[in-house]
């Protein structure tokens, strides 16, 4: 090397302690790791909210279409009416596992996740940025599903508390959820397979196309095993006071299902399962 | 005030039957430059992810600044910034989104004055709009670099960081990462450019197989394994060897002493034989010929 001079500092010299920057508010790390997230779904936003929007309304025509004049539900409710919290509910459910798996699993797969494993997060913040950022991109979506819902249907709200709490617990199950496939997953199929055999089947079989009152004795008991079904049936509760399961079950059951797959979610963090190996 | 920047006690990890790291200790001190060689799967990254917190160790002990990694891991890790090896990025941001989003993770909401330090210290402040996509590979690479500085730790250690970078800028890392350890700062190097090594570390390690095969000052190692060499370049190659000289690949013969007074001897012998010298060259000792040495040895 000749273009260097030779440098060699004496490993035994005196040096001035150099201090680490000082973090400069609370929470900070949380709250970058959580606009990152947020920016990450923002900055795609044609595909992220655009796309499932639009893909509700496309079910909202073609059933209301065929159905509406031949179905109405819990008496009066006309059937597109009875559709609508439905799939505002799957758009939820659906986006906020999408937006913590795929962003996990491509940030392993580019590794760029070493960016937020080299710094001083813990493992609750990380959680917590990761299942918020996929509430929220729920929210998103299940509010334009409801928005682009309204020239079409005459909707109202009996009890705002119920669909926002349940639209919340949503989010988290599904954003928790959408941790562990996104971390379990070394490839992208694995976590198509995931989507395709498990959510998918669960959410179309949970009632987001009709009320299991409608069902053979035999499905309505075993809908009662799935935890979409109370996940739908209690957010539909919050638009028409009425629901197939009572509300009170379906907020315990689905209160009971975030809990623990919030501490599944932890605990696989808390280890470092794939990520820290 | 003797605390060492890195402690590193008996640390081992296995890969399934692979040995990766089989015992390491290791104690860098507060402002050393710090070359950690070795050849291809020795185990220098695992080393290295193991400080990050990236991996965890199947035994023993890693700190950083008096900080366990594992059970005090906030602090050590304030207080370490590592540049990884391979050229990672996020496609979803600028450069400046990017730093201010990693000074975020440590904490520091802040940071601009610190950035565009950086930034213009590595030569990026032209490039602080684009997006991480746009930029060419040597480019990323300073990017990682800047990454691993947005908090200022007092420890850096840059894997390989001067792969695939062009000779002008490689030049321009090193001054600035020279820089840094003269303002205080430990550096912790791993290179497959020896020559960099040599010129830059005061001390060095080397490990293979997981093992650390020396551990020494450079100029203590240089003077330990390495001779001086004459290389001649001869009509007659068997005259040459039957003097006692070394066949290289090349077609060269060398002859290894340890000063350089007895250059005139081996030349006068070579002329005595009949050797025909066509050309010769002398060989300084070098971290190359060390190491070298060093892997078939051990
Ligand atoms: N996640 C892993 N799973 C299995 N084996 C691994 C893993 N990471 C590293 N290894 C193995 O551990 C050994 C040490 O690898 P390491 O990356 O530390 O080498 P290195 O010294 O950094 O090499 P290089 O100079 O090529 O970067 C290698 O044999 C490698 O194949
Ligand atoms: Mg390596």
């Amino acid at each position: 090397m000749s273009e260097t001079q030779v440098h060699r500092p004496p490993s035994t010299a005196a040096v001035r302690r150099i201090q680490p920057m000082a973090a400069d508010a609370p929470l900070t790390g949380f709250r970058t790791l959580l606009h990152k997230e947020v920016l990450r779904f923002f900055k795609v936003g044609f595909q992220t909210v655009g796309a499932p929007v639009l893909n509700a309304l496309l079910f909202l025509l073609i059933f209301s279409h065929v159905l509406d004049r031949h179905v109405t539900v819990y008496g009066d409710v006309a059937y597109t009416r009875f559709l609508v919290p439905g799939l505002v509910m799957m758009a939820v459910l659906q986006n906020a596992f999408a937006n913590s798996s795929s962003s996990l699993i491509q940030s392993k797969i580019t590794g760029n996740i070493i960016f937020v494993l080299l710094p001083p997060l813990s493992y609750r913040a990380f959680y917590a940025a990761y299942v918020l950022a996929a509430t929220l991109r729920g929210l998103f979506v299940g509010t334009g599903v409801l928005l682009v819902s309204m020239p079409f249907v005459e909707q109202s709200i009996a009890n705002p508390l119920w669909v926002l709490v349940f639209a919340l617990m949503g989010g988290g199950i599904m954003g928790s959820f959408g941790v562990i496939a996104g971390i379990w997953a070394d490839k992208f199929d694995q976590l198509a397979a995931f989507q395709n055999f498990l959510i998918m089947p669960l959410t179309m079989l949970s009632g987001v196309f009709y009320s299991i009152r409608s069902l053979p004795q035999l499905w309505q008991d075993v809908s009662y095993f799935n935890p979409f079904f109370f996940m739908i049936d209690g957010f539909r509760y919050g638009f028409f006071g009425q629901s197939d399961a009572s509300p009170w079950l379906s907020l315990g059951v689905v209160s009971a299902c975030f809990v623990c797959l919030a501490a599944l979610t932890l605990a696989m963090l808390a280890r470092g399962y794939k990520l820290r190996s | 005030m003797t605390m060492p920047a890195i402690r590193v006690r008996a640390v081992t990890k296995n890969y399934g039957a692979l040995t990766a790291l089989a015992g390491v200790d290791l104690e860098i001190e507060q402002g050393e430059f710090f070359g950690l060689l070795g050849p291809n799967g020795a185990g220098k990254t695992t080393l290295i992810s193991a400080l990050a917190g990236l991996v965890r160790p199947d035994s023993g002990v890693l700190e950083i600044m008096g900080h366990d990694v594992v059970s005090d891991y906030r602090e050590a890790r304030r207080n370490l910034g590592v540049v990884p090896q391979e050229l990672v990025f996020d496609p979803f941001f600028s450069v400046r989104e990017l730093l201010r989003i990693q000074s975020g993770y440590f904490g520091i909401r802040n940071n601009d004055d610190w950035i565009d330090e950086v930034l213009a210290r590595l030569d990026l402040s032209h490039k602080a709009g684009a997006n991480m996509r746009t930029l060419s590979g040597g480019m990323k690479r300073r990017v990682l670099v800047a990454q691993a500085l947005v908090h200022r730790p007092p420890v850096i250690v840059l894997d390989e960081p001067t792969a695939g970078v062009d000779v002008e800028l490689r030049q321009g890392l090193w001054q600035f990462v020279r820089e840094l350890n003269r303002d205080g700062h430990t550096i912790v190097l791993t290179t497959h450019y020896l020559e960099e090594a040599e010129t830059l570390c005061g001390r060095i390690a080397m490990l293979k197989a997981g093992k650390l095969v020396a551990l020494d000052t450079t100029d203590n190692l240089l003077r330990r394994f390495a001779t001086h060499s004459l290389r001649v370049n001869v009509e007659h190659t068997e005259v040459a060897l039957a003097l006692g000289g070394r066949a290289n690949d090349d077609g060269w013969v060398e002859f290894d002493f340890d000063s350089y007074t007895e250059v005139e001897a081996v030349l006068a012998r070579l002329r005595e034989a009949g050797a025909g010298l066509r050309e010769m060259a002398l060989g300084e000792p070098d971290l190359e010929r060390v190491f070298v040495e060093l892997m078939h040895r051990v």
